[in-house]
C-alpha cells in the first residue's frame, strides 16, 4: 500500500440557516409538510424573479473568511442549466468563474502532525427541492412513481472545494470535523451530515509515491457522516490501489458510496457527463462587497475552534482533550463556564474528555443531559486541590454526580471516599504495611526504589484509597531511609 | 359624439370627471368594439368582461365617493398574455401553458390595479414574444385592423391592435428587440420601451431577460406617458429593477424642440429600408428642424451587427428561461415512459417551431467551445454598441430612425423565411441591447393606407427628453387617422 499515494479533494454544500431562502422570502424551515414553504419564485413558475438574500451573502462571507480567503470586490452569479425534476427552473443559480471567495486554507492536525488544506473556492448558489422515489429501492432509475417536495428549494447553499492537498482517510475525516465545526461556531449553519444540511462529495485518485502526476479521479457521493466520509474514502483508495495492481485503469466517473456494504459502485461515467453551459444570470446584478462590509464580518466573527484550541492547551491542557473540548458543544460550554467560575482547567479539561465522555457513551445519556454543572466541576477541582478527594476519588464523585447521586461533597460522602486527613491514621497504616513486608523495606533501603510503589498500594488499599498517595509516598520514604 | 372607445385616456378622464361618462359606460363601450371586431382581428386571447365590468363598476363607485385614484382611475387596457395575471389564464400564446391560471398578479398588474385602470382582457402575441407578426401565436393569427390581410406586427400584435381598433384605451406589451414599438408602428399607435429596469419585469414571462421591458401602447404621447407613470419605479421583487426616482415623464412634454439636437442614425436610415417609410421619416425630421432642432447625421457602425448580436444573446437567455417548462409543476404534461421523456414529449408538443429553434439556437450558442465564438462575442458586440450610443449622446440629445423597415407585411409573407422575419426588427433591436427608452409614433400612411412608425431614442432614464420629443413628432406629424376597421362603416351592423 505504501507504493501508493492517495490524492483527495473535497467539495462541501453547507445549508445555510437564514430567516428566507436565498433568493425568495419563504422561511428556511425543516419537517414541514411537503411544499408548503414554497412561492412563485422558488418554485419556479413563469415569470417569477430571484431577489438575492443578504443574511446569506453575510453568512458565506463568514464562512470565506473564517477560511482565510481573499473576498471579491465584485462577484457574479451564473445559471448552472440541466433538467432535473427537483430543480424548478431547470437552471440552479450559482457561481462560475468569479465566486464571492476564493484561495483560502485550512490547518488540520492529525496524529500530531499539522496539515495546511488549501481552499480553492467558497461559492453562493441555491439548493434543489427534494426527489423522493418510490418503489424500485428509492433510486430514480427503478423507481414506479416520484414525489417532489419544493421546501428545501432556494435554501441558500454555500460550497466550499478544496485543493487536492488531502492524503488519507483519516485526513479527509479531520478536514470535514473541522469544517463542520467551524460552519457550527460561525452559527450559520447546523450542519447535520444525517440531514443533509451539510454534504460531502469526495474526488479521489492514487499515484505512484513520489509521481507529481495525478491519476484519473472518481468522485464519490452519497456520504452522509464523518464516519461514513472516512470509511468511503478508505474503501475507494484500496479499490483503486487494487484495481491498478492487478492491471486494470481507474476510469472517471462518478460512484455512489453504500453504507451498508462498505462499498463505491458507480453511478456514471464522464463520458454522459453534462455541459452546463454556464452563463451570467441576467435576472441579478454582481455582488458587491465593500470594505466597510469585509471589516465588520471580520471584526464579529466568532473565536474559531483552531484559537479555542490553542487557548485551551495555553491553559496547560493537552492538545487532545482541547480537541474533545472543543469537538463538542456541550463539553465545552461546561468548560468554558467552570473556566469562568475559576475551575482547574487541566483537571476539569481531564474529566470532560475523560469520565463524562466514558460515562454518556456507557449511559447512552449526553453529557449535557446530566445534572452536571460547571460548579459542580469546580467543587469538584477544590476538593481535589484540598486533599479532601484523591484524584481517583475524584473520578468516582465525577461518576456519581453524572448519575445524578447529588453534589460532589454529598456524593463524596455517601460513598465515602473523603480522604483521611488524621496524620496518625495514615502513619499508623503505614507502619502496619511496612511491617508485614520486610523484604520491601529491605530492597529500598539496600538502595532499590521499585517497592515504594507497591508499599503505597498496599497503603492505599488498607485505607480503602482515602489516604492522600502523594502523602503515603512521602511518609514510606521517611521511614524507609531516614 | 364620438364613440367612447375612441377617446383618449386624457378625454375619457376628464369627460369621467365632468360627469359626462362612467367607467361602466366607457368599457361597455371598449367591449362592444372588441365583440364586433374580435372575428377580424382576434386580438385577445381572452376578454375577462366579467371582471372588467366589476372593475369600471368599483371604479365608478370610488370616484362618485371622492376617492380618485388618478389619471387611469376606471380607463379600461388590455395586458400582453406573458404578463401574469392571478385568476386569468396566462399562457404567453403557447400550448404549453394552455389552461394555467398563475396565482400571482406581475407587478405591473397590482401597479394597474392600484391606479385604478381596468382591465379588458390579455392580448395575443407571438409565443413567448418570438416573431414580429403575432403569427407565431399558438392560437392563431391577430390581423392588422387597418388591413386585415396584413400582420400587426409583433410579438405585441394584439396590444397594438387592440388599441389601434379601440378594445382598449391603452394597453401594455413587453419588447425584448422591438415587440412593442415594430406592432405600433405597423397599427398606427404611440408604443414605447422605457429604459431597461425602469419598470418591474416580475410575473412578465421572461423570453430574454437583460433585454425584456415592459411598456405601454396608446393613441397619443401624453397617454402614453400616462401609461408608464403608473408602472414606472423600483420593485423589490426585480433585482434589475433600477432604485432612486422616476424620472418626470411628462415633465415638459409640451416644451418642443427648439434647441435640442437630434441624431439620424445612419445605419439605421438607409440600407434596407422602404422608400415611402424613408420620404416619411425625412420629413418628420424636417419638421423637427422647423421646430428648432438641430438636426445631425450620426454614425453608429456597430449597429449592422446588432441584429447578429440579439439573435445569439435572446436564444441563449431564452433557452435557460424556457427550460422551467417541461410539465413537472404547471402547463401541459405529455405522456412518457421515464421523467426525461415525459419532458422531452411535454416540450416537443407544447413548443411551437419558432421556440423550438431558438432554444436550439442558444443551447448552441452557449455550449462548450462554442460559447466564446457566439454568446461571448456577441456580448462583445453588445459592449461596442453600447459605447457608441453613449458616445453618440455625448454630442446629440435623442437619436432618431424608422421603426421599421416597412409597413405592415401581408399575413404569411415572412411565416417562412425567419431571417427576413428576423430583419423586421432591424431598427429597434440596437436600443434592446444598450438598454435605452425609445418610442414609436405615427407620423403618416403609405401609399396602400398603412402606417408609417418614426422612432426617437434617449440616453437610459431620459424619458422626460425623450416624451417631449415624441409630443412634438405627434404634433408636427398631425396624424389622426383611424384604422378601417375602427371606421364607423365598418362598424354598422
Amino acid at each position: 500500500m505504501s507504493d501508493y499515494e492517495a490524492v483527495i479533494g473535497i467539495e462541501t454544500h453547507v445549508e445555510l440557516m437564514t430567516r428566507s431562502k436565498m433568493f425568495c422570502g419563504c422561511p428556511v424551515a425543516f419537517g414541514e409538510a411537503p411544499n408548503t414553504t414554497t412561492c412563485p419564485v422558488c418554485l419556479g413558475l413563469p415569470g417569477a424573479m430571484p431577489v438575492p438574500n443578504a443574511e446569506a451573502i453575510e453568512g458565506i462571507l463568514k464562512i470565506g473568511t473564517a477560511l482565510d480567503c481573499h473576498v471579491a470586490d465584485t462577484s457574479y452569479f451564473h445559471r448552472k442549466n440541466y433538467f432535473y425534476p427537483d430543480l424548478p427552473k431547470n437552471y440552479q443559480i450559482s457561481q462560475y468563474d468569479v465566486p464571492i471567495c476564493h484561495d483560502g486554507s485550512i490547518s488540520i492536525d492529525v496524529d500530531g502532525a499539522a496539515t495546511r488544506i488549501g481552499i480553492t473556492r467558497v461559492h453562493m448558489e441555491e439548493d434543489t427541492g427534494k426527489s423522493i422515489h418510490m418503489g424500485g429501492g428509492g433510486r430514480i432509475h427503478d423507481a414506479e412513481y416520484s414525489l417532489l417536495d419544493f421546501n428545501r428549494s432556494g435554501v441558500p447553499l454555500v460550497e466550499i472545494v478544496t485543493e487536492p492537498d488531502i492524503r488519507s482517510a483519516e485526513q479527509a475525516r479531520v478536514y470535514g470535523a473541522e469544517l463542520q465545526r467551524i460552519v457550527r461556531t460561525l452559527g450559520v449553519s447546523d450542519a447535520r451530515l444525517e440531514e443533509g444540511s451539510m454534504r460531502f462529495d469526495a474526488n479521489i485518485s492514487v499515484r505512484p509515491t513520489g509521481s507529481e502526476v495525478l491519476g484519473t479521479r472518481a468522485e464519490i457521493k452519497n456520504v452522509n457522516s464523518l464516519r461514513s466520509l472516512q470509511r468511503a474514502v478508505a474503501f475507494e483508495i484500496a479499490r483503486q490501489i487494487e484495481l491498478i495492481e492487478s492491471g486494470g485503469t481507474v476510469v472517471q466517473e462518478t460512484r455512489h458510496w453504500n453504507e451498508e456494504s462498505g462499498t463505491t459502485t458507480s453511478m456514471r461515467s464522464k463520458e454522459e457527463s453534462e455541459d452546463y453551459r454556464y452563463f451570467q444570470e441576467p435576472d441579478l446584478v454582481p455582488i458587491e462587497v465593500s470594505a466597510e462590509w469585509r471589516d465588520a464580518v471580520v471584526a464579529a466573527l466568532p473565536e474559531l475552534p483552531a484559537a479555542q484550541r490553542a487557548r485551551y492547551q495555553a491553559l496547560g491542557v493537552d492538545a487532545r482533550v482541547a480537541g474533545v473540548l472543543v469537538a463538542t458543544d456541550e463539553l465545552g460550554a461546561l468548560f468554558e463556564e467552570a473556566m469562568a467560575a475559576g475551575g482547574d482547567p487541566r483537571l476539569i479539561g481531564n474529566w470532560l474528555s475523560g469520565e463524562a465522555v466514558a460515562w454518556s457513551r456507557a449511559e447512552g445519556v449526553e453529557v449535557g443531559a446530566s445534572p452536571v454543572t460547571a460548579s459542580h466541576l469546580v467543587e469538584l477541582a477544590a476538593m481535589v486541590a484540598d486533599a479532601t478527594l484523591s484524584a481517583s476519588a475524584a473520578k468516582q464523585v465525577l461518576t456519581g454526580v453524572l448519575g445524578g447521586e447529588g453534589s460532589p461533597a454529598e456524593v463524596a460522602e455517601a460513598r465515602d471516599l473523603v480522604q483521611i486527613s488524621d496524620q496518625g491514621v495514615i502513619a499508623a497504616a503505614v507502619d502496619e504495611v511496612l511491617a508485614a513486608h520486610p523484604d520491601a523495606v529491605d530492597g529500598i533501603r539496600g538502595g532499590d526504589m521499585k517497592p515504594i510503589g507497591f508499599l503505597v498500594g498496599q497503603v492505599m488499599r488498607a485505607t480503602g484509597g482515602k489516604a492522600d498517595p502523594k502523602q503515603v509516598q512521602q511518609l514510606i520514604r521517611d521511614k524507609t531511609t531516614g | 359624439m364620438t364613440d367612447p372607445a375612441d377617446l383618449t385616456i386624457k378625454a375619457a378622464g376628464a369627460a369621467m370627471r365632468a360627469g359626462e361618462l362612467t367607467s361602466v359606460d366607457l368599457t361597455e363601450a371598449v367591449l362592444d368594439r372588441a365583440r364586433i371586431t374580435e372575428s377580424h382581428l382576434h386580438a385577445f386571447l381572452t376578454l375577462d368582461q366579467d371582471g372588467a365590468k366589476a372593475a369600471a363598476a368599483a371604479a365608478d363607485a370610488a370616484l362618485t365617493g371622492g376617492a380618485d385614484a388618478g389619471p387611469l382611475h376606471g380607463i379600461p387596457i388590455a395586458l400582453k398574455d406573458n404578463m401574469c395575471t392571478k385568476g386569468i389564464e396566462t399562457t404567453a400564446s403557447s400550448q404549453i401553458l394552455s389552461g394555467w391560471i398563475p396565482p400571482y398578479n406581475a407587478t405591473v398588474v397590482d401597479r394597474l390595479g392600484a391606479a385604478g385602470a381596468v382591465v379588458v382582457g390579455k392580448t395575443n402575441l407571438d409565443e413567448f414574444a418570438m416573431g414580429s407578426s403575432t403569427e407565431n401565436s399558438a392560437y392563431g393569427t391577430t390581423r392588422n385592423p387597418w388591413d386585415p390581410e396584413t400582420v400587426p406586427g409583433g410579438s405585441s400584435g394584439g396590444s397594438a391592435a387592440a388599441v389601434a381598433v379601440g378594445s382598449a384605451l391603452g394597453a401594455f406589451g413587453s419588447d425584448t428587440g422591438g415587440s412593442i414599438r415594430q406592432p405600433a408602428a405597423l397599427c398606427g399607435v404611440v408604443g414605447m420601451k422605457p429604459t431597461y429596469g425602469l419598470v418591474s419585469r416580475y410575473g412578465l414571462i421572461a423570453f430574454a431577460s437583460s433585454l425584456d421591458q415592459i411598456g405601454p401602447f396608446a393613441r397619443s404621447v401624453e397617454d402614453a406617458a400616462v401609461l408608464l407613470e403608473a408602472i414606472a419605479g423600483f420593485d423589490i421583487h426585480d433585482a434589475t429593477s433600477i432604485r432612486g426616482d422616476v424620472p418626470n415623464i411628462r415633465g415638459s412634454l409640451h416644451d418642443g424642440v427648439a434647441g435640442l439636437k437630434v441624431g439620424i442614425v445612419t445605419e439605421l436610415s438607409t440600407t434596407g429600408i422602404d422608400a415611402e417609410v424613408r420620404a416619411a421619416v425625412d420629413q418628420t425630421v424636417d419638421g423637427l428642424s422647423n421646430a428648432g432642432a438641430e438636426v445631425v447625421d450620426v454614425s453608429l457602425p456597430s449597429c449592422e451587427y446588432g441584429l447578429s448580436a440579439y439573435y445569439l444573446i435572446a436564444p441563449a437567455e431564452c433557452s435557460a428561461n424556457l427550460a422551467r417548462f417541461d410539465g413537472v409543476r404547471f402547463g401541459l404534461r405529455a405522456e412518457g415512459a421515464t421523467t426525461e421523456e415525459m419532458m422531452a414529449a411535454t416540450r416537443a408538443e407544447g413548443f411551437g417551431p419558432e421556440v423550438i429553434r431558438r432554444i436550439l439556437l442558444g443551447t448552441y450558442a452557449l455550449s462548450a467551445g462554442y460559447y466564446d465564438a457566439f454568446y461571448g462575442q456577441a456580448q462583445r458586440v453588445r459592449t461596442l454598441i453600447r459605447r457608441e450610443f453613449a458616445a453618440a449622446y455625448e454630442d446629440v440629445d435623442v437619436l432618431v430612425a424608422p421603426t421599421s423597415p416597412t409597413t405592415a407585411f401581408p399575413v404569411g409573407e415572412r411565416a417562412a423565411d425567419p431571417i427576413a422575419m428576423y430583419y423586421s426588427d432591424v431598427c429597434t433591436i440596437p436600443v434592446n441591447l444598450t438598454g435605452d427608452p425609445a418610442i414609436s409614433v405615427p407620423v403618416a400612411l403609405d401609399s396602400k393606407g398603412l402606417p408609417i412608425g418614426f422612432q426617437v431614442m434617449a440616453p437610459a432614464l431620459g424619458e422626460e427628453r425623450l416624451f417631449q420629443v415624441a409630443q412634438t413628432v405627434e404634433d408636427i406629424a398631425g396624424f389622426t387617422a383611424r384604422a378601417g376597421l375602427a371606421s364607423s362603416e365598418v362598424l354598422q351592423p
